[in-house]
């Protein structure tokens, strides 16, 4: 059910705090208050200071839209965009919105056009968002019409900055917002750059799902190596992840506001576990083996030590290497209790049907009925549940403790600790 | 991005006599009633006997199949990979206990091709329940079907199950 649809579930008043009551815990390394997941003026201003502030938000993949005229539809923060190739071969994002009377216009969410025209009154727009044409514009028989001093010039659509890199699209409303390659920082961009080295990727599909929780809690997640090695049992029963394997949580010299998630897969098929580490593991299923293996297939393809990265790019992005599984995935925050997550799955022009096939069943680790996806989409569901219906108020983060940024160990929560010191820092918490 | 040329997932009209049509329709018609059965009583397991050893089962939206796209949330080539998700799913996931609904209308029978398999449609809506929650509408699509003849029953050789559903309420726990 979506989360519209919750019978049993108002927040308490208590937690939806006015900005001026927003206190964080004296502790404020080990303690996350309630209220960052459920206050409505929290959520406003996370909009108007991180979505609109100096970020790049990602808005899509340039192989979505490879050719003049190609365009999507795509989202910074929860407003919608729309991405578009010009006919110069430029790509420009301008809000969803026509610049008479506000309407939606671009209905699609992919096509190819030559013009945007909203359907309500036919003003025309070029595929970089100026104003073309208004129909009727001198009015009819000399009466009526635009008056004499309306220039086309200031009345387009309103733009975003863009810039790109390797293929893959940002967008920002800031006007100083750094260069993205500095945006990212230095190691970020360069496990970023695994995987969008530059070669042309080939789309294999979407999925699109609404989390009924906070966008935030999906960074803390890809921030939380804990609960890989806990909650996904998959992962461990087959020796994706486990307690013990060669991983890093790194978080980014910088800010603290970017991660990845690495580890890297033994040689084995399966894992073994010792018996300490197995009596931590509830979720240990000894003996459990696959009757078709070419799932856990691993082809090494890329010039890293790690097997698995997930990396998280603030605001709004996570890239997505699960061995040959390929994916992005882009957050679009809709309220404080809900986010959309729009999944786009991706391989390389050059491979293979066979590799193409591969990374389609190896998909099935991911997405919204992927063996982890549908573990963590749980988990996050009860966690925004038991925020909004609970009485004591703070999440407690004590692993690590007292440490802030990259952990070598899987049992930290030193690199949420990072982001949430980033944040209160933009927020002014 | 332009949509597909593929007719795969179009409507195509019937190309058998009436006659031999509603024949196969009260056959695929308890084939389905026995599968959804299977499903909405939780008995995951025996789920990969519906299909052949090599059959494929996809399910994914109505966006992906208009681009031509290949993505499945869940995607299985053969009926191994099945077991194995079944497995996982009834034995290692860890999800909020649910109720499923399958409700099958409007089937159609396609066409019947030399080697006797049977291309058929069906529309199917999934009404989800959870603990202390409504019954909501959790995915509304169609099967885009390939029967075989096994002895004297009938097997999927192919389900590709396409919702119209655009976004997913959290995921999609079990097959459909």
């Amino acid at each position: 059910m979506y989360q519209s649809q919750t019978v049993i579930g108002q927040t308490l008043r208590s937690k939806d705090l006015p900005l001026s009551e927003c206190k964080w815990p004296e502790d404020h390394l080990h303690y996350i208050p309630d209220w960052v997941y459920v206050s409505q003026e929290v959520y406003d201003r996370e909009m108007e200071l991180i979505f609109r502030g100096d970020t790049w938000n990602f808005v899509a993949l340039e192989a979505e839209i490879p050719n003049a005229g190609d365009y999507k539809r795509s989202y910074v923060g929860p407003v919608p965009v729309v991405v578009s190739r010009a006919e110069d071969g430029t790509i420009h994002v301008f809000e969803n919105r026509c610049a008479h009377r506000a309407a939606e216009f671009c209905r699609e969410s992919h096509g190819n056009t030559k013009e945007f025209v909203c359907p309500y009154h036919q003003r025309s727009y070029t595929l970089k968002g100026d104003l073309q044409g208004i129909p009727f514009k001198r009015g009819v028989n000399k009466e009526g019409g635009m008056p004499k001093d309306f220039r086309n010039e200031d009345h387009g659509l309103r733009k975003l900055h863009v810039t790109t890199l390797n293929g893959v699209v940002f967008a920002s409303y800031s006007d100083k917002v750094e260069p993205i390659e500095e945006y990212l920082t230095p190691e970020i961009l360069e496990d970023f750059k695994v995987t969008f080295s530059g070669k042309k990727l080939k789309i294999l599909g979407y999925y699109r799902n609404e989390l009924p929780c906070n966008w935030k809690m999906y960074h803390e997640n890809l921030k939380d190596p804990y609960h890989a090695t806990l909650l996904h049992s998959f992962l461990v029963v087959f020796g994706l992840l486990v307690a013990g394997n060669k991983a890093t949580m790194f978080s980014d010299k910088v800010h603290g506001r970017h991660g990845y998630m690495a580890s890297a897969k033994s040689e084995d098929k399966y894992a073994t576990v010792d018996e300490a580490n197995k009596k931590e593991m509830r979720s240990f299923h000894e003996g459990m083996r696959l009757r078709d293996e070419r799932f856990l297939d691993f082809v090494k393809e890329f010039d890293s030590p790690w097997s698995v990265t997930m990396q998280t790019i603030w605001p709004n992005l996570m890239v997505q290497r699960e061995m040959n599984t390929l994916g992005v995935r882009q957050i679009i925050p809709n309220g404080p209790h809900s986010m959309i997550m729009q999944w786009t799955m991706f391989g390389y022009e050059d491979d293979t049907e066979e590799m193409t096939r591969h990374r389609l069943r190896q998909g099935n680790l991911m997405g919204p009925s992927g063996f982890l996806g549908l573990e963590d989409n749980e988990a996050m569901k009860f966690v925004q549940e038991g925020i909004r219906r609970s009485t004591t108020d703070t999440n407690v983060l004590k692993l690590d403790a007292n440490k802030v940024g990259t952990s070598e160990s899987l049992i930290s929560e030193a690199s949420i600790r990072a982001m949430y010191t980033y944040y209160r820092q933009v927020m002014g918490f | 991005m332009q949509k597909s040329t593929d007719k795969k997932y179009t409507y195509q009209p019937s190309r058998l006599d009436a006659a031999t049509a509603q024949h196969i329709l009260v056959e695929i018609e308890a084939f389905n009633a026995e599968y959804c059965a299977v499903l909405d009583a939780g008995q995951v397991e025996l789920w990969p006997e519906f299909f052949t050893e090599d059959a494929i089962y996809r399910i994914t939206s109505r966006e992906n199949a208009d681009l031509g796209l290949p993505v499945g949330l869940v995607y299985a080539e053969g009926r191994d990979m099945m077991h194995d998700r079944a497995v996982a799913v009834n034995r290692t996931q860890m999800f909020a206990p649910r109720y499923n609904l399958h409700i099958v209308t409007n089937t159609r029978v396609v066409d019947v091709n030399e080697q006797g398999e049977i291309q058929a449609e069906a529309n199917f809506l999934l009404i989800e329940t959870l603990v202390e929650g409504p019954s909501t509408t959790h995915l509304a699509g169609l099967y885009y079907d390939t029967f075989v003849r096994s002895g004297d029953k009938l097997l999927l050789k192919e389900r590709q199950v396409i919702h119209d559903t655009n976004i997913l309420a959290n995921d999609l726990v079990y097959p459909v």
